[in-house]
């Protein structure tokens, strides 16, 4: 089987959020990239899938939407330990243009990861949309996902309970916490590896974003906290009783 | 022309997300001069679907078939766009959990319709259609034009109230049509939470972190949680641990949940953890720590210790109770 | 002239973090305390191809440049200096020594299992009576014709009880002076070698030091580095390399202590405002962050120097020098920083101030630099 996992390259989740003079872009400047969180625990996954399936796996590829400035990205998702990337090259617009340049590569795959979202746009769509355009099975909010024999077993979170599933392949596997315990701390012979993996550029398809990102605001400033007295716990109650109203 | 709303049941009763859901497509509704069709898939009985129309539904569409009882992706997907076809619907609403994201991807492409996630408002214009949305897990928002003139709208948890309306819905049964290749996968067992309020619906949620400093000393919790018919929580620490299981973990990578009030009991507040909660309406926070950052982001704080505060928030939310009746 | 690292030293300080901030930061006040040798931490490191980073694929090392080795440290330092200071001996002392000095079959036979890092090596120079006078070795090395026979005693040996594999420096010929030494691999099992007590010491305290004791130790011909009498020259070279890794490992300590007073100073409120916000607090952090930053581009440029194969000597002494110098003085800021909170362990700034002090000292101290640099400036 083939596994391919489609990364986002987004801002390090602990950036502090700015926006550019007119509120029109997000402000790339000082940005340090890192993979979606929920993408780099994918990748995880699919490492330790191949390590503990006994050549279950012949290959896991990465792919990303992406211009030049996501090949970093790219190249240590390979220093971790996938055998090939693919950048497809266009600025990932939106969530539908980005899942129909996937398609194009996902379609010889037989399990697709994606991440349930990307950390900045947080549209949790993109794996959904390629499964629908490839018409295949996608199994959402994935929490486990294991190769037993060849069959594909998969828990997934639900909303009140969870559920296991088995599926034909191919299929999308959209994956959250959960799926990996840690990303993997890439290695020296992973990094020099990484020199001699391939990076295959290919251009995008003809196609249009449905939605367009217009502006932005940062949150209003929230007022200063209220202190209570740890003397006087009934004082706390009492306030959220008359006047926050919320018990 | 119409607006469709996937409604989701729990046991053949609505959730309340659903008739919030209802709510907000009749204000879009009332503002393009249109009409709300709800669709239900599941056992529902009549009176149960005609609530919907209490919120502003003029039909609904309820789909009573054995195959769909557990979420198909693919299958419910062609549901709800043979649905949306059948009412020629160019809106559709869900919501932003785990059955929207499930399922409002696959509709947006069936429909070739844009979609916005995590809707936190009314659209903020209609001519070019624009709404508002978090981005950045909720440290910032973004407004977004969809341009196609389908349109994909899930709407974020707790953005939107109920309105209830004087209009009563016409019920109609549908029978969509559905093939083996739309049921893939196969559910092999299912796990409900019962007894327990769900993490995501909760309007309280009771959240522990590392200076709970133990297992051990979850009792007062939930015992807390009981009292307040709130949902329990912890932070990523506690459940790297095993202290909590991992679905209870709110935080960047964990839960995004946005309840009325929550309450953060020896967290100290790590920007992962606020990008979980920050959404939530009143935030408490009970910490040792008075430089901890989850002082920041509270609406009400307690500087002490976590384990001889919780005991006395008990008795005072014991005493209220008591007073309440 | 060129500022920019490239994309892949980027990955390689990224991954020092990554693990020095999720696995190295849970026990490393629990080891301090404990004086425990950090086992589970040199094997992760292993794993990741840390101990033998700098070493040439050819001999199973990572192929990585000085620079890369650099940010590593530094990343590694910020958090845990005791695990720096393995890595630091292991890597440019003993792989670096072996690798440039010894000949094809000692690296066969020991570069290959020190660059896997199956095997740590330690480096024996220092004695009781010859520490930054490293001409006056009093342990002998006889020359017995087909083996050597060493006896004497080593003090202060980072690794000494890890380690499998020693470089020991060692008198030939008394009369010759320093041109008398010579460099052994020595295998730490061979017969007659024992070690003295744990030294508890005032920082990195992590790290096993220990004293060697070498009993009528015999040593094979062939374990000899380089021609007969090239010891004290030998030694001289690795310890030039070396002073880049211990500059890293004082800017690392430095940059920690100085992020965690910058932390603070955010966050602690006094007089209405938080501390930041008073500009003896807000120039002191300015003073301290344009050390770091000294300290890093000078430790920077030798190791650039060294990558390039120019003569980095001075210019390692003086990222030594100034590096271990400016970590003393930033970690005391920082410890003044956080007051109260700075002198209780919890907030690891105190334990970074106690282990500024040991670079100061060890591969030469402050005052053994500042030699080396004036006679590079003064002499002819």
């Amino acid at each position: 089987m083939k596994i391919l996992i489609c990364i986002s390259n987004v801002p390090d989740t602990t950036t502090k959020i700015r926006f550019t003079a007119d509120n029109t872009a997000f402000d790339t400047a000082g940005i340090q990239w890192i993979i979606n969180p929920w993408d780099e625990l994918a990748l995880t996954r699919a490492m330790e899938l191949k390590e503990t399936t006994g050549g279950t796996i012949e290959k896991i590829t990465v792919v990303a939407v992406g211009l030049k400035d996501a090949e970093p990205t790219l190249r240590k998702t390979l220093a971790i330990g996938a055998d090939d990337a693919v950048r497809i090259d266009a600025e990932p617009k939106d969530a539908f243009f980005v899942a129909e340049q996937l398609a194009q590569v996902a379609k010889d795959y037989d399990i697709i990861l994606c991440g349930i979202e990307a950390s900045d746009y947080n549209g949790s769509a993109v794996g959904g949309m390629l499964s629908e355009f490839l018409g295949i099975p996608s199994i959402s909010s994935v929490s486990k996902l294991d190769i037993e024999n060849g069959n594909v077993k998969v828990n997934r979170e639900i909303d009140g309970g969870s559920e296991t599933l088995s599926t034909e392949v191919p299929f999308v596997a959209i994956v959250q916490k959960g799926i990996a315990l840690e990303p993997r701390i890439p290695s020296m012979r992973g990094i020099m590896m990484a020199r001699k993996k391939p990076l295959n550029v290919i251009p995008a398809v003809e196609t249009e974003a449905l939605t367009e990102f217009v502006s932005y605001e940062l949150p209003p400033a929230k007022a200063a906290c209220k202190m209570v007295d740890a003397e006087n716990v009934k004082e706390l109650v009492d306030l959220l009783h008359n006047e926050a109203k919320v018990i | 022309m119409s607006i469709l709303v996937y409604t989701e049941n729990w046991d053949g009763k609505f959730k309340k997300l659903s008739f919030e859901q209802v709510s907000y497509a009749s204000e879009i509704a009332k503002n393009i001069n249109t009409s709300v069709v709800a669709l239900s898939i599941g056992n529902v009985e009549e009176t149960e679907l005609k609530k919907l129309g209490d919120y502003g539904a003029s039909k609904v569409i309820s789909v009573n078939e054995t195959k769909l009882d557990n979420l198909a992706n693919q299958a419910y997907a062609k549901v709800i766009s043979q649905a949306a076809k059948k009412e020629e619907s160019t809106i559709l609403v869900f919501a932003n959990n785990y059955t929207g994201k499930a399922i409002a991807p696959r509709v947006s492409v069936k429909l070739k319709a844009g979609l916005v996630s995590g809707i936190t408002a009314l659209p903020i214009n209609y001519e070019p259609f624009t709404v508002r949305k978090k981005v950045f897990t909720s440290k910032a928002f973004a407004d977004v034009i969809i341009k196609s003139p389908f349109k994909v709208l899930t709407i974020a948890q707790n953005s939107f109230g109920l309105i209830e309306t004087e209009n009563k819905a016409q019920i109609e049964n549908f029978a969509p049509e559905l093939s083996d290749e739309d049921f893939r996968t196969k559910v092999e067992d299912v796990h409900k939470i019962t007894g327990k309020v769900l993490l995501n619906d909760a309007e309280i949620v009771v959240s522990g972190g590392r200076g709970m400093k133990g297992s051990e000393n979850w009792g007062p919790i939930e015992e807390l949680a009981n009292l307040l018919g709130a949902a329990t929580a912890c932070s990523r620490p506690v459940s790297d641990e095993d202290w909590r299981p991992h679905d209870e973990h709110v935080g960047q990578t964990g839960k995004i949940i946005a309840p009325n009030l929550y309450f953060a009991l020896g967290i100290s507040g790590a920007i992962q953890h606020l990008g979980g909660v920050s959404s939530s309406k009143y935030i408490v926070a009970i910490n040792k720590d008075n430089d901890a950052p989850i002082f920041e982001a509270a609406d009400y704080g307690i500087i002490g210790d976590v384990h001889k505060i919780l005991p006395e928030l008990i008795n005072a939310v014991k005493e209220m109770k008591a007073a309440e009746n | 002239m060129d500022f920019e690292f490239t994309e892949e030293q980027l990955m390689i300080r990224q991954a020092a973090r990554d693990y020095a901030e999720r696995e190295l930061i849970q026990d490393v006040l629990e080891r301090d305390a404990k004086a425990e040798f950090p086992t589970r931490h040199i094997k992760n490191l292993t794993d990741l191809g840390f101990m033998g980073m700098i070493v040439d694929p050819k001999y199973d090392g990572g192929g990585m440049d000085t620079i890369s080795y650099v940010l590593a440290m530094e990343e590694i330092s910020k958090i845990d200096s005791s695990v720096s200071v393995i890595l630091s001996v292991h890597n440019s002392l003993v792989c670096f020594g072996i690798q440039v000095y010894g000949n094809e079959k000692q690296k066969e036979k020991y570069l290959r299992t020190l660059a896997r890092g199956e095997k740590i090596g330690a480096f024996l120079l220092s004695e009781p009576e010859a520490g930054s006078d490293a001409s006056m070795q009093r342990t002998l090395a006889e020359d017995k014709g087909d083996y050597y026979l060493i006896n004497g005693v080593k003090n202060w040996i980072s690794n000494a009880n890890s380690a499998s594999i020693y470089i020991v420096i060692a008198q030939t010929y008394p009369e010759k002076g320093h041109k008398g030494i010579n460099a052994f691999i020595v295998e730490k099992d061979s017969p007659g070698i024992s070690l003295g007590p744990h030294e508890d010491k005032m920082g990195m305290r992590s790290s096993d030091t220990h004293s060697v004791m070498f009993t009528d130790v015999k040593v094979p011909k062939e374990n000899r580095i380089g021609e007969d009498g090239f010891g004290f020259k030998f030694a001289m070279k690795a310890l030039e390399a070396g002073r880049i890794g211990i500059a890293a490992q004082a800017v690392g300590i430095a940059s920690g202590a100085l992020n965690r007073a910058i932390q603070y100073a955010k966050e602690r409120k006094a007089f209405g405002t938080e501390i930041a916000n008073h500009q003896a607090i807000a120039f002191k952090i300015s003073d301290m962050a344009v050390k770091v930053e000294n300290a890093r581009n000078l430790c920077l440029k030798a190791a650039w120097l060294k990558d390039r194969g120019k003569p980095f000597s001075t210019a390692s002494s003086m990222a030594k020098q100034y590096a271990a110098d400016i970590a003393m003085e930033v970690t005391t800021e920082a410890v003044q920083i956080l007051g109260g909170y700075g002198y209780v362990k919890e907030y690891h700034v105190e334990r970074l101030m106690r282990e500024a002090k040991l670079t100061q000292i060890y591969e030469g101290t402050s005052e053994i630099q500042k030699i080396v640099i004036s006679r590079s400036l003064l002499k002819d």
